[in-house]
């Protein structure tokens, strides 16, 4: 029986730009759900001829098999009117849920997976950050990240030191704050929304809501999906494909405790939907 | 010359990676192939009544067929890409040109329903793509038990550049190449050209960690 933690929580299942009113079928924590679009304006999401829950927010369509006990979350700084919101578009992807936004979290494969792009051989240290549960809000968050990218983002001209924020508001999306070349100050917003479609496989739902005048949107599509296409492949290769929450299965070092900190939150609220809880 | 280009595109990468082996410029346009479907909007239908990619503009001439671009950007700046002379090699060049569409077909069928929601009936895309791939694994078998690493000569040519993509994102479409050795030895001699580029999915080369199980022989 899945648990409540993982039923209640909201998921992606859509782009709203792309939905059709003759229904799509797709699955959602192993169910098999059907999402309408509809001329008038509201889509709907059925499970067994059962109605779910539906969000429209950041250019998607989100639902919930349960009864969620808490709105869909916000990323108010995505509402500056100057910001360009990018849809991404779908990547389906042989791996846990969990795993995908684990990676997402990682910065020390930059120079490996990113090369020349998100990080250089040259420069693979990871400096000393900041990781907090935070109770009030019930989020994991990284700060004071701080990193060496030869091309931070499409809009940056050369190598900066770029300084990040991680935010895991909900089990499958993780949001990435991160130095935004164009507008010192400004955060650029980038976002994985994960669809657990079962254990060990997921469509992936990224976004952007980003300052950036120069380029095309294209481009900034493209760029995002090289980013992503290069994690991929690593993603599916990664074993165990369930992500292990007791800490006697692997080794984290200083580097990895933004995934120290999420495998401890997900496993305090018993979200085990694409984890494994015990060695084995 | 500008190229309309899709960055997870096999066949836009492979004019990218031969235009990089050759050192000839190239503009890129990038298209919104996904989510957009860009390419099957007027303007690209314009260029390319088929509704794909790539398409290379240079002047007057507008190409739409990849092999097509890979023997025109050979023939301007890397002949020795090209067979010549050789009835026999002209004719294999031919031939693996030809068959990289059912690569093409196959293989990358299987990667775009996997990974990017295409419609396809998946099992036979990995059918066919498996047969192609066994194929290919026993030509070049045949051609490493001659002493040769490419596929026509003794150079890599654009029938091997033609090739090497849709093989290499294989696993994209849930197909391993675990089982083809010669083909594993082949994409490594590819990678391992001056002024090859990656594409998503398909990595450059590191340097070979130390040998973990090696002997203090000082």
């Amino acid at each position: 029986m899945t648990p409540d933690s993982v039923r209640n929580a909201w998921y992606p299942v859509g782009l709203l730009s792309d939905l059709n009113p003759d229904g799509k079928e797709s699955l959602l924590l192993g169910e098999t759900i059907t999402i309408f679009g509809s001329d008038m304006g509201e889509p709907r999401v059925e499970c067994g001829g059962r109605g779910l829950p539906v969000v429209p927010r950041f250019g998607h369509l989100w639902t919930s098999l349960g009864a969620p006990d808490k709105d869909l979350f916000t990323i108010p700084e995505a509402d500056h009117p100057d910001r360009t919101l990018v849809d991404v578009g779908v990547v389906r992807v042989k791996c846990s849920p969990l795993r995908a936004v684990e990676n997402f979290l990682d910065i020390a494969h930059f120079p490996f997976v990113h090369t020349d792009i998100l990080g250089a051989e040259s420069h693979p240290e990871v400096s000393d950050y900041q990781v907090k549960i935070r109770d009030d809000v019930d989020e994991v968050w990284a700060t004071k990240v701080e990193f060496y990218q030869p091309q931070a983002a499409k809009s940056a001209g050369g190598g900066i030191m770029t300084e990040y924020m991680y935010r895991v508001p909900t089990p499958t999306c993780s949001i990435l704050y991160k130095t935004c070349p164009p507008r010192p100050g400004e955060w650029d917003v980038i976002a994985l929304f994960v669809q657990p479609l079962t254990e060990d496989l997921c469509d992936v739902w990224p976004w952007m809501a980003l300052f950036d005048d120069e380029s095309a949107m294209t481009d900034l599509i493209h760029f995002q999906q090289l980013i992503f296409l290069q994690d991929r492949s690593i993603l599916e290769s990664q074993i165990p494909k369930r992500l292990p929450l007791d800490p006697a299965m692997e080794t984290p070092t200083r580097a990895d405790l933004t995934s120290v900190a999420y495998r401890r939150w997900l496993k305090r609220q018993n979200y085990t939907y694409g984890a494994q809880l015990v060695a084995g | 010359m500008i190229l309309y280009d899709y960055i997870l595109s096999p066949s836009c990468y492979k004019l990218r990676l031969l235009a990089s082996l050759l050192d000839v410029p190239l503009e890129l346009r990038a298209v919104d192939f996904h989510p957009g479907r860009e390419h099957k909007g007027a303007a690209l239908l314009a260029l390319n009544p088929a509704g794909c990619l790539p398409i290379l503009v240079d002047g007057d001439l507008v190409l739409t067929e990849s092999a097509a671009i890979l023997a025109y950007l050979a023939a301007q700046s890397g002949p020795n890409w090209l067979a010549d002379g050789d009835p026999q090699a002209i004719a294999l060049q031919q031939q693996w040109l030809s068959f990289s569409h059912r690569l093409a077909e196959a293989l990358g069928g299987a990667r775009l329903v996997e990974m990017l929601h295409f419609d396809g009936d998946l099992e036979a895309l990995q059918s066919d793509g498996i047969a192609a791939l066994r194929e290919l694994e026993a030509a070049l078998f045949t051609r490493r038990i001659a002493g040769g690493t490419f596929l026509v000569g003794d150079m890599p040519s654009i029938a091997d550049i033609a090739c090497f993509p849709y093989v290499a994102l294989a696993p994209d479409g849930s197909i391993s190449l675990d089982p083809y050795p010669s083909i594993r030895l082949w994409m490594r001699a590819l990678r391992s050209l001056p002024g090859f580029i990656e594409m998503p999915g398909i990595h450059r080369l590191h340097e070979l960690a130390p040998d973990p199980f090696a002997k203090d022989l000082s």
